[in-house]
């Protein structure tokens, strides 16, 4: 009796030592597919790590891009993990405010990281984000409706073919727009595919000297393309149409070809939720010959505040977030399909992957074709493939998506926007410091 | 002749008050049908007969958890308005029965302070709350909630008071009440349906609050505008998720505000009439 009552008295006195000593770390994260997978697969983590416990906060873009922005420049010290994209993580490396990921582990693996990705969340060779997952842009089309129109999609087509393609497939009686693209006004929306775009017309945001181009033939090319494009082919009210609305369009059939985040391939191709998933061909962003595509490169990272109290353990989470033991993981619970896509160079050879993701080809070639570090055709002083990594640049791009937005509304000309743009961006950049 | 036009006036009123009515309950509605659909049927365009199927509040329970965000709204909503009284009561009283020389200018300064956009003093407010370990506590919280809605609750019972006759307080204090006894026993009495629908109204504020709660909280103090602030997706479908969250985040106030729905009403329309 005596004994028994010991033994439990030593239990309690241990798992009371042990909660003490128990550390926890707040992840701030979105709420995407994948995200949520990792959460409700953390018992792995807390099984092979019993001394770290983990606090979730899952928030709107927007609002977690602002509260970790916030939370990072006054050391707040609320997060020891945060979910943050390929356009922070080169401006906050530089200010000091991420802590380099050097103790990821001996079997980490760096070098199995995706070059193109690696090379955006690095600054002077240094890793500060691991990707989570990674994501380029490419074209979705309806393979039905292509045969249809009596045309063959290739691999790589450029945007004549796309308009030719888009003339053909539509058929606004029947509800089939031939081209749905990004018109809602955002940085992240639809300037991160005009951006994209206007690297394979040769167009840039700036010149050498930080001088906006938008006066420039380039971009008139561009803008003028796009919008004759869509009011040709595209959706009604197209201005309004962000990712999810141009996958709603998608899934139900009345888009002939999408050119978005190549993540949605997966929702296209789920027939639990896409009427056409076993219609849709794949191929790269277009081009016009000028050596660019117009696909981008972006990569939901796990990174470390540098105010972080906890950095050992919040080390171990991402090392264990981002690693090739963790698409194991998930694909013995959920299929290889759902292992989170475009970070790692062995997912693609894996051949249970290929053939459970019939688009993996597609993505690695997509993500390969984008070169953050020398995204356009002419030379420029900043890196980024769809965005500027400037801080300045998430205001600009936004006011310079809502006048692209109305020009495609037809509120607009596209001279005006493109003049108000380039009024906008001197403004911003003269006040900012770089031209003087 | 009169009596139809009188009769015929009272059923075009009562029609126009139950479009009125429907107009601006039906957003609600709308949402509550959303949260009753799959995510394909809530994105197929409009549709008032959803499936019923109740995946989208399974899907909502299993991901986040509610009762911790909505114990947090509780605890924030009745906490603040309670402090929120205790300061406005004896503030109110003052500027109502004992006005000063400036007392109009501090009621107009007081609501100048709801005039300036909150996002301008984030970054102090933020500060101030770091400095002082108060960065997701609900003590913290519940302190900002309530000088946030303390502008509102001090003018509403400022113009509640003013309508009870100063005679009753003074013939009170000739009785020989102290002055704790006179608000305690006398003043707080007679400004009950005042009290009682600032209350409700503060607590409604409180509720829906969605600037502060969200950026001051990170996982201890979130009540439900971060739950459902939760289920917006960069990348996928969410309409019925989203609005599987939002109908059950708003449904005890909802409740709430059905149930006091006469104390309300009395207590906004207190001597609107002499």
């Amino acid at each position: 009796m005596k004994l028994r009552t010991l033994t439990l008295g030593l239990l309690s006195a241990s798992t009371l030592a042990f909660a003490a000593h128990a550390e926890s770390i707040t992840i701030a994260t979105v709420n995407n597919g994948d995200m949520v997978r990792m959460q409700k697969l953390t018992d792995d983590f807390t099984a092979k790590n019993p001394d770290i416990q983990l606090q979730w906060v899952t928030l709107e873009e927007n609002v977690l891009r602002e509260r970790v922005t916030t939370d990072i420049a006054t050391k707040g010290g609320q997060y020891d993990v945060m979910t943050i994209g390929t356009y922070e993580v080169p401006i906050w490396a530089k200010q000091s405010w991420l802590l380099p990921l050097d103790k990821l582990g001996d079997d980490y693996d760096v070098k199995d990281i995706i070059p193109a990705i690696a090379g955006g969340l690095s600054v002077d060779g240094t890793l500060y984000a691991a990707p989570f997952y990674g994501e380029s842009s490419f074209v979705m089309y309806r393979k039905d409706l292509m045969e249809k129109a009596g045309l063959t999609m290739p691999d790589a087509p450029t945007w004549d073919f796309i308009k030719q393609a888009a003339d053909k497939m539509t058929d606004r009686a029947n509800g089939v727009n031939g081209v749905c693209l990004r018109g809602k006004a955002g940085w992240g929306e639809n300037m991160a595919f005009l951006t994209a775009m206007s690297n394979s017309f040769g167009a840039r945001w700036f010149d050498e000297n930080w001088k906006p181009q938008f006066d420039q033939p380039e971009w008139k090319n561009t803008l003028q393309f796009y919008v004759d494009l869509m009011k040709a082919n595209g959706p009604e009210g197209a201005s309004s149409n962000g990712f999810n609305e141009n996958l709603a369009l998608f899934q139900q059939g009345k888009c002939g070809m999408w050119i978005d985040a190549t993540v949605a391939a997966s929702f296209v191709s789920d027939p639990k939720n896409s009427t056409v998933a076993d219609k849709v061909g794949y191929a790269l962003a277009p081009d016009n010959g000028l050596g660019k595509r117009g696909n981008w490169l972006w990569a939901w990272s796990l990174a470390i505040p540098a105010g972080t109290q906890k950095a050992d353990s919040a080390q171990k989470f991402v090392s264990w977030a981002t690693s090739k033991a963790y698409a194991e993981l998930v694909a013995s619970k959920e299929g290889w399909a759902n292992v989170p896509p475009g970070t790692r160079s062995s997912l693609y050879a894996n051949p249970e992957y290929q053939k459970a993701a019939p688009f993996a080809k597609m993505t690695l070639d997509s993500i390969n074709a984008a070169d953050p570090t020398h995204p356009t055709v002419k030379p420029v002083p900043y890196v980024g493939v769809q965005f500027v990594a400037i801080p300045e640049f998430q205001g600009l791009g936004t006011t310079v998506g809502q006048l692209f937005s109305a020009a495609l509304a037809g509120q607009t000309s596209v001279d005006d926007a493109l003049k108000q743009a380039q009024d906008a961006a001197t403004a911003t950049m003269t006040e900012g410091g770089y031209i003087q | 002749m009169a009596r139809a036009v009188s009769t015929r006036h009272k059923t075009i009123a009562t029609a126009a008050a139950w479009i009125v009515a429907l107009l601006v309950f039906f957003p609600i509605l709308y949402t509550i049908i959303t949260s009753f659909k799959s995510e394909q049927e809530a994105i197929q365009g409009f549709n008032l007969f959803p499936s019923g199927t109740t995946e989208s509040y399974i899907a909502v329970e299993a991901q986040n958890g509610y009762f911790k965000f909505f114990l947090n709204s509780v605890f924030l909503a009745v906490g603040s308005t309670i402090l929120a009284l205790l300061v406005a009561i004896p503030a109110a009283w003052s500027m109502a029965f004992s006005p000063g020389k400036w007392t109009k200018d501090i009621l107009m300064w007081m609501l100048s302070t709801k005039m300036m956009p909150a996002v301008a003093v984030l970054f102090p407010i933020y500060l101030i709350f770091r400095d002082t370990g108060l960065l997701d506590s609900r003590i913290g919280l519940m302190i900002m909630l309530m000088l946030i809605n303390l502008p509102i609750v001090v003018w509403m019972l400022y113009t509640y008071f003013r309508e009870i006759p100063g005679e009753i307080l003074e013939a009170a204090r000739m009785d020989g009440a102290s002055l704790w006894k006179e608000i305690v026993y006398v003043l707080t009495p007679m400004a009950v349906p005042g009290i009682a629908s600032t209350m409700l109204l503060n607590i409604i504020l409180a509720w829906n609050e969605a600037f502060w709660t969200i950026r001051l909280t990170t996982t201890e103090a979130a009540p439900l505008t971060a739950f459902i602030s939760s289920f917006s997706s960069p990348q996928g479908l969410f309409w019925a998720k989203l609005s599987a969250a939002s109908t059950l985040a708003i449904a005890p106030i909802l409740i709430m505000g059905w149930f006091s729905q006469k104390q309300l009403v009395r207590g906004l329309t207190f001597g609107a009439v002499k």
